[in-house]
């Protein structure tokens, strides 16, 4: 697209995003604010996410864009779309095996991901602590004083109410022992999936102009309590297309009798499978 | 068995194709131009132009024949393109006391030096659909021009009222201001960012809550010291000549509203200035700005905030409808694996009750049901 810069970002911009990444990543799990753009794409659509992507990306990167774990999905399309407009010469994929950088919204990927790999997080509402203090003045304080003392309350709450925790995606996790983090709204499944990646985690929060990162290797433990272990939670069942056991699955509903079957949420990822099956037979 | 959910390319491809043929409509009808955008509905030009912090009237309705009339979604796209634009110098700060008056009212003052110019406004005109409009229509006669009087710009009400004594002194600063395209505000965020902000907020969203203080929350008793519209001159100082040119003129419109204040320990009584200016001939906006800037002002005279209009982190976050408009519309977005999750989290507090339950009827005799 003539007139605009690679990735869209002026330099100028991207080398601001860059130096804010590099705080963040110095403090893990810190909300860094940062002097977030107006994106052509809308507010909670993704433009924290596409301004990291813009910033850290070059043209020999292989960018691959997931929403629900998809690669179809029309938001995540729409953003590798946009990225193979703006940005010449950058490789699109939908393997996770062969991306250097990988946006997703809603999933962290099955395959594991390895050395090297970024991983940005498309973030709605970076302040953890926002249902229970909505002012950020306070809750800026309270992250300076590890204060975390409200969410504890609110976990204990859901125990004692519903016996168990009420959070079933973006539960809370503690970063490095040290700050409360959203991990954004990704099912309470993928959690352990951040603790100890090697991969680099970014997350790019647009509308609330916040950027924040866990490095490679960093300590990510869900909030819980001794006696009530954080559970992560996913449907009972097989995946309908490939058979695995061990993956997130999506429920789709077939009629309206009560008939459903459930597929992996990662596309990629069931892809491969059946195609390791058929090689097999 | 399993399509209809996912796949994107064709469904979006095929989608914008039919967007493109809504939007130009039977094509029967001669297509609109910029132009007449630009010349004919001026009043959402002006609040393009105003809430997409851009003053340029050809590219305002461009962004409103695109948005096919949706003007959150033509402020949208403005405000994607000035983000791209070069920051090549600040002005100098518009003098509005030198405007060219094309409409300046007091509701404070009967008459006033200057006088009252009512210019071409809405008000004292009956709302009753006009048929002949719709019929292709010659052009209106022209309006006989004014006696343009002395040359002088019309001194400002609350300059007439300071010189009583009566008016709070505002505290001057010749600090170079924030910029919130720039710089994420942070709680305080100080008068200089929250005019920045209401400048360019939702004109509804200023409105309602500028209406809520006169309905009592958060009360302030204000009067239209002085609504003024008209050019101003925009003026700059490159630092390689060093001395001030002129690079054009703006529209503008500037309300001062005057509020009684009862006086403190340190202050004596005397009124307060809420203070509202924006691009254009939005008069609305510039008074329910005016009214917000007071309502905001709270801490710095020693009123308790207890209405949400007086609540600056309140009313600054949620301004924005560009921002508003994205993350409610987000909602449309795919959100099946958080409802997974959450389906699965009721049916397991569903199995638990259940099985409470189950394990209660086990155990327990038969209770006798109460008595009458």
């Amino acid at each position: 697209m003539s007139g605009y810069n690679f990735a869209y970002l002026d330099e100028a911009t991207k080398r601001m995003i860059r130096r804010a990444l590099l705080k963040a990543v110095a403090v893990p799990g810190h909300q860094v604010p940062f002097g977030s753009r107006e994106m052509p794409l809308p507010y909670g659509w993704g433009t924290g996410g596409i301004q990291v992507t813009a910033s850290v990306i070059g043209a020999e990167d292989t960018l691959k864009v997931i929403d629900q774990g998809a690669d179809d999905t029309t938001n995540a399309v729409s953003i590798r779309r946009f990225f193979a407009r703006v940005a010449p010469g950058l490789a699109t994929t939908e393997r996770t095996a062969e991306a250097t950088v990988i946006q997703t919204r809603h999933r962290i990927p099955e395959t594991p991901l390895r050395e090297g790999q970024v991983l940005v997080y498309q973030v709605p509402q970076p302040e953890p602590l926002f249902r229970l203090e909505p002012r950020r003045s306070e809750t800026r304080r309270l992250h300076a004083l590890a204060d975390y003392g409200l969410m504890q309350v609110k976990l204990y709450e859901d125990i004692a109410r519903h016996g168990r925790v009420g959070s079933s995606y973006d539960h809370p996790v503690m970063v490095n022992g040290r700050y409360l983090m959203s991990p954004s709204p990704i099912p309470s499944f993928d959690n352990p999936k951040m603790h100890r990646s090697p991969a680099l985690q970014l997350f790019g929060a647009g509308r609330e102009r916040r950027l924040y990162a866990v490095p490679p290797y960093t300590e990510v433990r869900s909030l819980d309590f001794e006696d009530h272990p954080f559970v992560p939670l996913r449907a009972r069942g097989r995946c309908s297309l490939c058979g695995a056991g061990d993956s997130y699955l999506d429920e789709v509903v077939t009629d309206d009798r009560g008939g459903r079957l459930f597929v992996c949420s990662d596309t990629d990822f069931c892809g491969e499978r059946q195609a390791m099956r058929e090689a097999a037979e | 068995m399993y399509v209809a959910v996912k796949g994107g390319e064709a469904a979006i491809a095929n989608a914008h194709a039919w967007l493109a043929e809504e939007r130009r409509g039977d094509a029967r009808v001669p297509e609109i131009g910029t132009d007449a955008i630009r010349e004919q509905l001026t009043l959402a030009v002006d609040r393009v132009m105003a809430e997409g912090s851009l003053y340029d009237p050809g590219l305002a309705a461009l962004a409103i024949k695109q948005a096919r009339g949706d003007l959150i979604e033509a402020i949208f796209l403005l405000r994607a393109y000035r983000t791209t634009l070069p920051r090549l110098g600040a002005s100098t700060p518009l003098d509005t006391g030198a405007m060219t008056v094309r409409r300046r009212v007091s509701a404070a003052y009967k008459d006033l030096p200057g006088g009252q110019v009512l210019g071409p406004t809405f008000d004292y005109t009956h709302r009753l659909l006009d048929f002949a409009l719709a019929a292709e229509g010659l052009a209106p006669p022209a309006t006989a021009e004014a006696d343009p009087g002395e040359d002088a710009a019309p001194p400002r009400v609350t300059g007439l009222l300071a010189a009583e004594g009566l008016m709070a002194a505002e505290d001057a600063s010749d600090a170079e201001p924030g910029d919130l395209t720039r710089t994420p505000v942070a709680f305080p965020a100080g008068r200089a960012l929250r005019l920045q902000n209401l400048a360019r907020g939702d004109e509804g969203f200023l409105l309602s809550m500028a209406y809520s203080t006169q309905r009592g929350y958060g009360n302030n008793h204000p009067f239209v010291g002085e609504l003024r519209q008209g050019e101003v001159a925009v003026s700059l100082t490159p630092p390689e000549l060093g001395f001030e040119i002129e690079i054009g003129d703006l529209m503008v419109t500037e309300c001062q509203m005057v509020n009684q204040f009862h006086g403190s320990r340190t202050e004596p009584p005397q009124f307060t200035r809420g203070y509202g200016l924006v691009f254009g001939r939005t008069e609305r906006r510039a008074m329910a700005m005016a009214l917000m800037d007071r309502a905001l002002r709270g801490a710095e005279l020693g009123e308790t905030a207890e209405a949400p209009a007086q609540d600056e982190e309140f009313v600054l976050s949620h301004s924005d409808n560009v921002e508003a408009t994205g993350f409610l519309e987000h909602l449309k977005l795919p959100h099946y694996v958080d409802f997974q999750s959450e389906l699965e989290a009721v049916r397991a507090m569903r199995a638990a009750v259940e099985a409470e339950r189950s394990r209660r009827a086990a155990t327990q005799p038969e209770m006798e049901g109460p008595e009458g």
